[in-house]
C-alpha cells in the first residue's frame, strides 16, 4: 500500500501560492502525470528527426507535409472515435468496413443518382450514425460484448459495401466533393511568396492558444491551485509558438492549409473539449475506469456507451467519405485493415486496454506516429513487409513501456 | 480420541495496518469436528487461509503441525496434497463441465497427459455413493442445486483423499432441508476418521454437529469449548463471540429527531441467479430526520442485499415492496432516480463500487453530482477542484493534491474520498454500508463524527455495520437481520452486545417459533 504523505492544514481561504517548489521538481511531477502523452510526444519528435536525417530533409518538405496530412487524414478521424470507444472500456472492429460501406453509399447516391454532394455528404454521415447506433443499440442495451458485435458489423458493413457497388468501383466524383480530402484554402489577398490565409490562421491559432493558456494560468491562481513555475510555463509557451509558426509557414510555403487539416483541427478541439470538459465525457471516463461504481453513482452508462458508438458511427463516415474523395471512387476494397492502424493509434497514444485512460489528443500523437513511420519509411525505401514489422514493434513497445511504467510506480 | 492431527501454534499475521490475527493456537484431534466462531472479521477465514497455503509460509508467524510433521506450504496445492483441503463459501466449481470432471479437476486420472474416463467415472460413482448423493457423475454441475453442488465440492475434497476438510459457512446458501444433509454427512466423514473445521454462524448447527468450538474475537482465540454430552448453549459461545471492548470513543450527539423520514415496507428481493432463494425476505424499517438507525447482522444476512435493491435496484430481482419518503412513495428503479430523491448509499466496497481508483480525488468527488460543478453541460474543473479541496479541508482527506489519484490512497482515505461524494450529492437519506471497514482507529473516530454530525444536520442515516459495539455507540435504534428478514428491532437503552446476538443468530425455525 502506497503510504501517503501527511500535509499539515495550511491556513484555509488565503490563495497561496503553493510552497514553490524547485524547477526540476515541478517538472518531474509535470511529466510524471502524463508521461504516457508527454513520452509519445518526445517519441515522435524523436521520429520525425530521424527520419529528417535519414531522408535528407526530404520529410519535412512543404509538399512532404501535406501528403502526409493527407495521407493520415482518414486515420486520424477514426483514431478520434476509436479513443472515445476504448475510454468507455469497448472497442469497435467495424470501422473499416463502416468506412467503405459510407465512402459507397455516397458514391452511388452521387454518381448513379446524382444527388447534389453536400447532401450526399449529409446523407451518408446519417447513415454512419445509424450504423453505430444499431451497433450501440446490441452493445449497450443487450450487453452483447463490443468486440462480437463490432466484428459481426466488420462482415456486415463490408458485404454491404460488395452488394451496394456489386463489386465494382464508383467514379468520378464532383470538384466539390473531392476537395474535402485533396482540397485546399483558397488563395486571397496580395500576391506573396506564402499561402495568406494559412498565415492569417496560423497567427490567429497561436493567438487563442497563448490566450487560452494564460487564462487558464490566471483562474487557476485565483483558486489558489498550484501552479507550474513561471520559468517552466514561458517555456511550454516559447515551444508551443515555435511549433505552430514553423508549421504553418512550412504549409504556406506550398499550397497553404489542406481542407482535411481543417476538418481534423476542428473535430481535435471538438471532442478534445467534449472529453475534458463535458458531464457525457467525464462520464465516459467514469465507466471505463470503473464501470459498477460509476453506475452506482449515478452515471446512465448505457446511455453513455451507445452515444459512444453512435458517435464512433459518424466519424467513422466521415472517415470514409475522405477517403472516397481522396481515391475519387467508391470502391469495394475500401478501408481494410483502418480499424487496426486506428486502434494502433489510440494504444501508442496512451488509452489504456481495461478503458478509463486516453485522450483525443493522444490518439492523434499516436496516429501521427504511426503516419510519420510509414511515410518516412516509404521514402527512405523500405519495403512494406518490413515497415509492418516495425510498427508492430513500435505499437508493443509503446504499450509496453507504459504497464512497465505503471507497475513500478506501483499501482 | 487419537492426539492432535492439527496444531496451529501461536499463528499471528498483519496487513498493512491491521493485526489480523495474533498468537492464535488451535488444536484438532483426528475425528474430530471443530467449529470456529466469532464475528465478521474476527479473523476466522485468515486463520483458514494460512492454513491451507493461501498466504504462504513466511507471511505469517508461527508455526503449523500436521500429524506431527511441521508444515511449510508455499500455496493450496502444497496443503492439499497433506491432505487439507478448504471448501469455500463460494463454489469453486465449472458449471459447464460434468459432476466427474469437476471432482478430478487439477487431479484427473490420466496417463501421459490423456484422460481415462472409464477410471475417472467409476471413481467418482463410488465418491457419489460415499456423499450420498444420487446424480449421474455425467450431469452437468450447473443442472445441479446448490445443495447438491456443495457435496460435489466434498466429493471432490474426498478424491484428494481429505484428512482435514475445511468448510467456510457451508450452510449459508443452503435451505434447511439440504443443510440438514449436509451436517449428517459431515458426521458420516468424522466417523471414516476425517477432521472438519467449521467456519459457521449458524449456532444451532455448530450445537448440533461441533465437538469443540474455538471463539475468535478480534484476531485473538479467546476460548476453547469442549462440548460435553450435554450439548452447549447459544448463550455460552455468543457470550465468547461478543465480549468485545468499547474501544473507541463516540461523539457526543445532542439527539434532536424529528418525524420519520424514510420507510422501507416488506421489500424482498430474489437471488440474481437462484431465483428461488429470497435474499431478502419482506424487510421493513423507518428512519428519522436527524436520527441514525443501525442494521446488526452476519455474513449473509441480506443487509447489502437490501440496501442495494432499495438504491436503484442495484442488487437481485426485486420481488416486492415499496418505499417511502416522507410519507410519500417514491420511485427508486433507478440508481438515477434513487439519487435524484435525495438517497445515498456508500458501499462496503469502496475500492470495487465505491471509487474510480484511476481518477483523482476531485473528480470522484464530483461524479454523483457533476451538475453541481457544471453549466450547460460544461464541467467547470476550478469550481470542482475547489469543492474537493474544501472536502479535503474538512474530511481531513490525507494526501498531497486533490489531484492525488485515488488508488494511492490508504484505505480510511479512501472511504473519506467516498463519503466526501456523497455528502456532496447533498442527500436527505445516507446509507452507510460498513463506513468503517479496514481503516485505521483515527480515521474511524473522525468518520464516527461526520456521521454524527450529518445526523445533526437533519439527515436520516442507516447505518450497517458488523461492528457491535460501533453500532451501540452511534446509533439511535437497531435493527437486526437474520436469513434475509428483519428479526428485531432494538432501542439503544435496551441493546447489549448479547441481545443484539441472539436477535442476529435468531435462523428462520427459531425466529417462526418464536411468533
Amino acid at each position: 500500500m502506497a503510504q501517503t504523505e501527511i500535509i499539515p492544514d495550511s491556513s484555509p481561504k488565503a490563495p497561496q501560492a503553493g510552497p514553490s517548489p524547485s524547477l526540476g521538481g515541478a517538472l518531474a511531477r509535470a511529466l510524471r502525470g502524463n508521461v504516457r502523452q508527454y513520452g509519445m510526444l518526445v517519441a515522435l519528435a524523436l521520429i520525425v528527426l530521424l527520419f529528417q536525417i535519414w531522408t535528407d530533409g526530404i520529410l519535412l518538405q512543404p509538399l512532404n507535409i501535406t501528403n502526409l496530412i493527407q495521407q493520415n487524414g482518414y486515420i486520424l478521424i477514426l483514431a478520434i472515435g476509436m479513443m472515445i470507444v476504448i475510454v468507455a472500456g469497448h472497442i469497435d472492429l467495424s470501422v473499416g468496413s463502416l468506412a467503405a460501406f459510407v465512402g459507397a453509399a455516397a458514391a452511388v447516391m452521387m454518381v448513379k443518382h446524382h444527388v447534389p454532394w453536400p447532401a450526399a455528404m449529409l446523407g451518408a454521415l446519417a447513415i454512419g450514425a445509424l450504423a453505430g447506433a444499431w451497433q450501440g443499440f446490441w452493445i449497450a442495451y443487450l450487453g452483447i460484448p463490443s468486440f462480437i458485435v463490432t466484428l459481426a458489423g466488420m462482415l456486415l458493413f463490408r458485404g454491404g459495401t460488395q452488394i451496394l457497388l456489386q463489386g465494382q468501383s464508383v467514379a468520378p466524383f464532383p470538384k466539390g466533393f473531392q476537395n474535402i480530402s485533396s482540397g485546399f484554402l483558397p488563395e486571397v489577398g496580395p500576391h506573396t511568396d506564402y499561402h495568406n490565409l494559412t498565415l492569417l490562421l496560423g497567427l490567429a491559432v497561436l493567438g487563442v492558444a497563448i490566450l487560452q493558456e494564460v487564462r487558464g494560468r490566471r483562474r487557476t491562481a485565483s483558486y489558489g491551485l498550484e501552479l507550474l513555475p513561471l520559468g517552466l510555463f514561458l517555456a511550454k509557451l516559447a515551444v508551443v509558438t515555435a511549433a505552430v509558426l514553423v508549421f504553418t509557414l512550412l504549409l504556406a510555403s506550398y499550397h497553404g492549409v489542406p481542407i482535411v487539416l481543417l476538418i481534423l483541427g476542428a473535430l481535435l478541439v471538438g471532442f478534445g473539449y467534449l472529453m475534458r470538459n463535458s458531464i457525457i465525457g467525464r462520464h465516459t471516463y467514469a465507466i471505463g475506469g470503473n464501470e459498477a461504481a460509476a453506475e452506482l453513482s449515478g452515471v446512465k452508462s448505457k446511455r453513455v456507451v451507445f452515444l459512444a458508438f453512435t458517435t464512433m458511427g459518424v466519424l467513422a463516415a466521415l472517415a470514409g467519405l475522405v477517403f472516397a474523395a481522396r481515391l475519387n471512387a467508391g470502391t469495394p476494397q475500401a478501408g481494410i485493415n483502418f480499424e487496426l492502424e486506428a486502434i494502433a493509434a489510440a494504444f501508442i497514444g496512451g488509452a489504456s486496454a481495461s478503458g478509463g485512460v486516453g485522450t483525443v489528443l493522444g490518439a492523434i500523437i499516436g496516429g501521427l506516429v504511426l503516419g510519420v513511420l510509414n511515410n518516412g519509411m516509404s521514402l527512405v525505401g523500405i519495403g512494406t513487409d518490413y515497415q509492418q514489422v516495425i510498427k508492430g514493434l513500435v505499437l508493443l513497445a509503446a504499450v509496453g513501456f507504459d504497464v512497465y511504467n505503471k507497475r513500478r510506480a506501483g499501482s | 480420541m487419537a492426539g492432535p492431527v492439527l496444531e496451529m501454534r501461536s499463528i499471528s499475521k498483519s496487513f498493512p495496518g491491521v493485526k489480523a490475527l495474533s498468537e492464535v493456537n488451535l488444536s484438532v484431534s483426528a475425528g474430530e469436528v471443530h467449529a470456529l466462531c466469532g464475528e465478521n472479521g474476527a479473523g476466522k477465514s485468515t486463520l483458514m487461509k494460512v492454513l491451507s497455503g493461501v498466504y504462504p509460509h513466511g507471511s505469517y508467524e508461527g508455526e503449523i503441525l500436521f500429524e506431527g510433521e511441521p508444515c511449510r506450504f508455499k500455496d493450496i496445492r502444497a496443503s492439499e496434497q497433506r491432505g487439507i483441503v478448504i471448501i469455500h463459501q463460494e463454489l469453486a466449481l465449472v458449471p459447464y463441465l460434468s459432476i466427474a470432471e469437476n471432482v478430478f479437476l487439477g487431479n484427473e486420472h490420466a496417463s501421459r497427459g490423456i484422460i481415462s474416463w472409464h477410471r475417472t467415472l467409476t471413481h467418482a460413482a463410488e465418491l457419489l455413493r460415499r456423499i450420498g448423493l444420487d446424480e449421474s457423475p455425467q450431469t452437468r454441475v450447473a443442472d445441479l442445486g446448490v445443495g447438491k453442488q456443495q457435496l460435489v465440492e466434498i466429493a471432490k475434497a474426498l478424491a484428494k483423499k481429505v484428512k482435514l476438510l475445511i468448510l467456510d459457512e457451508p450452510t449459508a446458501a443452503l435451505n434447511d432441508e439440504d443443510s440438514l444433509k449436509l451436517l449428517d454427512l459431515i458426521l458420516e466423514l468424522k466417523a471414516q476418521g476425517i477432521a472438519c473445521v467449521v467456519i459457521s454462524h449458524k449456532l444451532n448447527e455448530i450445537a448440533r454437529v461441533a465437538d469443540t468450538v474455538t471463539v475468535l474475537r478480534d484476531g485473538r482465540a479467546v476460548e476453547t469449548i469442549a462440548i460435553g454430552p450435554e450439548g452447549i448453549s447459544e448463550e455460552r459461545i455468543i457470550r465468547g463471540m461478543v465480549g468485545r471492548d468499547l474501544e473507541h470513543r463516540y461523539p457526543e450527539r445532542t439527539r434532536n429527531i424529528g418525524e420519520v423520514a424514510f420507510e422501507v415496507e416488506d421489500w424482498s428481493v430474489r437471488h440474481p441467479i437462484d431465483q428461488q432463494r429470497m435474499v431478502v425476505d419482506g424487510a421493513s424499517l423507518n428512519v428519522r430526520r436527524g436520527e441514525i438507525v443501525g442494521i446488526a447482522g452476519l455474513m449473509g444476512a441480506g443487509r447489502t442485499e437490501l440496501a442495494m435493491s432499495v438504491f436503484g435496484r442495484s442488487y437481485g430481482r426485486w420481488a416486492a415492496g415499496t418505499v417511502r419518503l416522507h410519507g410519500r412513495e417514491i420511485r427508486t428503479r433507478t440508481v438515477p432516480e434513487a439519487i435524484g430523491h435525495g438517497i445515498a448509499y456508500v458501499t462496503e466496497d469502496r475500492k470495487q463500487l465505491g471509487l474510480n481508483l484511476i481518477d483523482d480525488i476531485s473528480r470522484n468527488i464530483s461524479l454523483s453530482a457533476l451538475g453541481k460543478v457544471a453549466r450547460f453541460g460544461r464541467v467547470d474543473r476550478h469550481e470542482e477542484a475547489r469543492v474537493a479541496e474544501s472536502f479535503r479541508r474538512t474530511m481531513n482527506i490525507k494526501a498531497p493534491t486533490v489531484f492525488t489519484r485515488t488508488g494511492t490512497l490508504s484505505g480510511g482515505n479512501q472511504q473519506k474520498v467516498v463519503l466526501s461524494k456523497w455528502i456532496f450529492a447533498g442527500p436527505e437519506v445516507l446509507i452507510l454500508d460498513e463506513p468503517t471497514r479496514g481503516i485505521d482507529i483515527g480515521a474511524k473516530a473522525e468518520i464516527y463524527t461526520v456521521i454524527a454530525e450529518l445526523a445533526a444536520q437533519g439527515k436520516a442515516v442507516l447505518v450497517i455495520s458488523s461492528e457491535l459495539p460501533e453500532l451501540l455507540g452511534l446509533c439511535d435504534r437497531i435493527y437486526t437481520m437474520a436469513e434475509g428478514r428483519i428479526t428485531g428491532e432494538v432501542d439503544r437503552a435496551d441493546a447489549t452486545q448479547e441481545s443484539l446476538m441472539r436477535l442476529m443468530t435468531m435462523s428462520a425455525a427459531s425466529s417462526n417459533e418464536q411468533v
